[in-house]
């Protein structure tokens, strides 16, 4: 696939917002992108101290989803050292390797195996040492627990050898990884290092972090997307209790106090005129108009045979559009930033998924030599994509700078909900054609996308919400929406088009999985449509269309397996379920993330009230691949959360926005799932794969979700819903419109 | 302007805060008394993040003015156990591994130490209506309710023993 390196000058984006808009994805190209790290001294990847604890300079960072646990167990494993004495010290842009961004599933797969080999690397270093100390071949050396001992008994630790001291030596290719077979950590249950701090008040999130002599921020948005600030009364604040001060940059307006709650009720109480917009939002009943309306960039993604002729020859063609909403990441602890400017250097400690990207923006913010700005990551609330987390350290470092005084600024709800950037809506026309023989002989996929990412990229200022406040440009590069648009499946005559939007309704960026849920919602029901159409069992379908693919064959095999499922076609016409008051069906959908990594087939089951048209979701089963398993139980963790979640947004999810902006701001106006909505049982099967790499695993199964549970209500009730959320009242209005 | 003094008794201690009588509880309880365990995540009694027991009852911090507290025993997350010495519910929450950004932990906790004190033995939908109000977004709730079921068990065994 090739992309245009054409650039777009000056495009429209929401309102009044001016985005410079680049095809070519250049973002993270500077990252590693492969196994082999960056040649690098083993001392800035890993120190090892006169107690013998092991300090790792890990630039990946935890994001709820156990990967601190993780890429200590890789460590420990290569360097033979005990579990407990690995500790991660995590995007720290001033002590860490950078090892690019924690995003895409890409912390195991990417940054893992570099992790393992300068650790490989150091154990090699520190045999050599051993070897020389107790004058024995190093081939004859054992190490375990951090001890080397040679075969007449004597010892010495690595401690010893290198305690506090430097490797002085660059990571090459000379060590061997172990072979999977001699794992003593990796691959069994690991007890994650983060949670007996998380459930007892003691972890250092970024939330409860204090400076001395730390103000208090709050930052006051536009009252519309776009409008311009005309005054702010500073008297209107100026009797409030704590020593209030208000600072504006452009449209971006702050106040500070010595205490958060007066800071909160400054925010609440300062007086400011905006100047209306020149244009609105659309009217949400516009979304879809709007969409096909707005001028794109098209890259033909991927082309094989003739789809036309295959479509007009076809004995049988469907045609159908799916469409996903705005969706917003819903962290349960808005952002939070702690900065201070100080002798012209920043410091910002910040939850943030690219502490060096980001610290290159903010720098353009604040007019500071990059060199002068420091990145401290710390843990925020859990983190599905590029929330708030940017934007407030940038809030954070203005107020700082304005008053040279460390400021923490915590967002409210409304920030949150409001102004985090949100997974864009997404559009998929589809047109399918069936041979006699009830193969699939044609497949012509058109997605219509804004691009899934605004991450702090470039060193742009308007990568950051300060920035665009101020005027500054964002720099966009076209990514994610195209994520999972073609399948895995074998068809001979096939298309994939992707229009690129030049601009988002709302400010978009990456939600977990980008565009691959939404892709798949219209592949996976698609082909389930094509199956019906074809009288055809679901499963048999699409195992009909992998031939050759063991992986893909193995896993639907196993989720056919374990969730009982009795090969029919859909929909279920078994009478008995049809005339009762409840009606039961199941789904299946299967994807590989981003075609190549890791995989997951998905049964949901579903039970629909026939009265209120209210869905439930009983039972999820799921069978999973992400190549070389690390720590079992936390990879169910993370499949069990993607599937919740991910219901959540199938169900219930939605940004409203009126011509002004968002108008669901809290859990009431944006709900979602709760305990009473929650399955009884999501039933995990794992298979592993030792001799293969690790894929990344914090998306895969997300991606399934909402086309596993638009078949299942297809199965049940025999109508298609194509529009993310299913709501009771799409399927009371579908089944009357059936009956009609 | 000064600020007046108010006695709060959190986790068995009295302690003196300078602040407005209408500050939450929860802006007192981590910026005056750092106690970090309650989180804010939005302050407008809908999510549960913020929650702490007051006088063994369940209350959301973020909407509790500490005027009017006087007397009343405030529990927080690090007045049940520490990480050494956890609370059976912790313990049952770190060996369900029921967590994973942790940022809800507190309100689940909480709530299910009030619960288990009103009801020892709850079946799976009185655990789901207890912590209905209690918001995940990673999706941890399977691991809670196992979580749950376990604490109650733990503090059984303790009782007899
Ligand atoms: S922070 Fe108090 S209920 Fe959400
Ligand atoms: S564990 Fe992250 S919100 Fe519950």
């Amino acid at each position: 696939m090739t992309m245009s390196l054409s650039r777009r000058d000056f495009l429209k984006a929401g309102a009044g917002l001016i985005v410079e808009f680049q095809l070519a994805p250049y973002a993270y190209s500077q990252t590693p992108q492969t196994g082999a790290p960056p040649a690098r001294p083993i001392d800035a990847w890993l120190a090892i101290d006169a107690e013998g604890q092991v300090t790792v300079f890990c630039g990946k960072v935890e994001l709820g989803t156990g990967i601190e646990t993780a890429m200590a167990q890789l460590v420990a494993e290569e360097l033979d050292v005990a579990f407990p004495s690995v500790h991660l010290v995590m995007g720290d842009t001033a002590r860490s390797v950078n090892q690019g961004p924690t995003v895409g599933s890409k912390t195991l797969q990417q940054g893992g195996p570099q992790l393992r080999r300068a650790a490989a690397e150091a154990r090699l270093t520190l045999l050599a040492m051993a070897a020389e100390k107790l004058a024995v071949a190093a081939e004859q050396l054992r190490v375990a627990d951090g001890v080397v001992s040679a075969p007449n008994g004597s010892q010495v630790s690595y401690a010893q050898l290198v305690g506090g001291k430097r490797f002085a030596r660059t990571v090459g290719d000379t060590a061997r990884l172990k072979s999977p077979a001699d794992f003593r950590i990796v691959g069994r249950e690991q007890a994650r290092v983060d949670i007996p701090g998380k459930v007892t008040g003691s972890h250092n999130y970024l939330h409860d972090f204090r400076l001395a002599g730390m103000l208090h921020g709050r930052v006051i948005r536009p009252n519309a997307i776009g409008a311009k600030l005309k005054a702010v009364d500073e008297a209107s604040v100026n009797s409030l209790p704590g020593n209030v001060r208000v600072v504006v940059k452009g449209n971006f307006v702050g106040v500070v106090a010595e205490r958060e709650e007066q800071a909160i009720a400054a925010a609440a109480a300062l007086k400011i005129v905006w100047t209306p917009p020149a244009s609105g939002l659309p009217a949400m009943s516009e979304l879809e108009a709007t969409m096909r309306r707005t001028s794109a960039e098209t890259q033909q993604m991927t082309a094989a045979g003739d789809v036309d002729a295959a479509l007009k020859s076809a004995a049988r063609t469907l045609t159908a559009s799916y469409r996903t909403p705005y969706q917003s990441h819903g962290s349960i602890g808005p952002s939070c930033a702690v900065a201070e400017v100080k002798d012209g250097r920043l410091t910002v400690w910040s939850a943030t998924q690219g502490s060096w990207m980001l610290a290159g923006n903010l720098a353009t913010l604040l007019g500071l030599p990059p060199a002068a700005v420091r990145v401290i990551w710390m843990e925020g609330s859990g983190c599905y994509g590029h929330n708030g987390a940017d934007d407030v350290a940038a809030d954070a470092a203005l107020l700082s700078q304005a008053l040279s005084r460390p400021v923490r600024v915590q967002w409210m709800r409304s920030d949150e909900h409001g102004w985090d950037p949100k997974g864009p809506a997404m559009i998929v026309d589809l047109r399918g054609g069936l041979a006699a023989d009830q193969r699939i002989v044609a497949w012509d996929y058109q997605v219509i996308t804004p691009t899934h990412s605004s991450r702090p990229a470039g060193g742009a200022g308007g990568n950051l919400l300060a920035g665009l406040l101020q005027g500054m440009a964002p720099r966009l590069a076209m990514t994610g929406g195209n994520r999972n648009a073609p399948t895995n499946y074998q068809i001979p005559n096939h298309r994939v088009t992707v229009h690129w939007l030049k601009e988002s309704v709302l400010r978009a960026s990456a939600l977990r999985g980008l565009g691959a849920p939404q892709n798949t919602f219209a592949n996976e029901s698609f082909i389930d449509e094509l199956a019906a159409a074809a009288g055809a069992d679901p499963i048999a379908f699409r195992l009909k269309h992998l031939a050759g693919d063991s992986r893909a064959i193995d896993l639907l095999a196993k989720v056919r397996e374990i969730s009982g499922w009795t090969p029919r076609p859909s929909p279920s016409t078994s009478p008995r379920k049809v005339s009762g008051p409840v009606l039961r069906g199941r789904g299946v959908a299967f994807a590989r993330y981003e075609n190549e990594f890791a995989s997951a087939a998905v049964v949901v089951e579903v039970a629909v009230d026939r009265k209120s048209g209210m869905i439930s979701v009983p039972k999820v089963h799921v069978a999973h691949d992400c190549g070389l398993i690390v720590n079992p139980d936390g990879l169910k963790n993370q499949i069990e959360g993607n599937i919740i979640q991910t219901l959540s947004r199938a169900l219930k999810e939605q940004v409203t926005f009126d011509r002004n902006g968002v108008t669901s701001v809290d859990w009431v106006s944006y709900p979602i799932l709760r305990f009473s909505e929650i399955p009884e049982d999501i039933n995990i099967a794992l298979l592993n794969h030792p001799e293969d790499v690790m894929y990344g695993a914090g998306e895969a199964t997300a991606v399934t979700v909402f086309a596993a549970v638009a078949n299942a209500l297809f199965d049940a009730t025999g109508v298609r819903l194509r529009s993310v959320p299913f709501t009771a009242a799409d399927v009371l209005r579908e089944l009357a419109h059936r009956k009609a | 302007m000064a600020l007046k003094e108010v006695e709060l008794l959190v986790n068995g201690e009295r302690r003196q805060i300078a602040a407005e009588g209408d500050t939450p509880l929860l802006y007192a309880l981590r910026n005056d008394l750092k106690y970090n365990g309650a989180k804010f995540g939005c302050g407008l009694a809908q999510c549960g993040a913020c929650t702490v027991l007051i006088d063994g009852q369940p209350v959301r911090s973020c909407v509790t003015p500490i005027a009017g507290l006087a007397g009343r025993q405030i529990t927080t997350l690090e007045g049940l156990g520490t990480r050494e010495k956890p609370h059976p519910v912790q313990r049952a929450f770190i060996e369900l591994q029921a967590a994973q950004c942790g940022y809800c932990s507190n309100g689940m906790i909480m709530a299910t130490v009030a619960l288990l004190a009103a009801n020892p033995k709850p079946g799976d939908a009185e655990i789901r209506s207890a912590l209905e109000g209690h918001l995940c977004r990673c999706g941890t709730h399977l691991r809670i309710i196992r979580a749950v079921r376990r604490a109650a068990t733990l503090l059984a065994q303790e009782k007899q023993s």
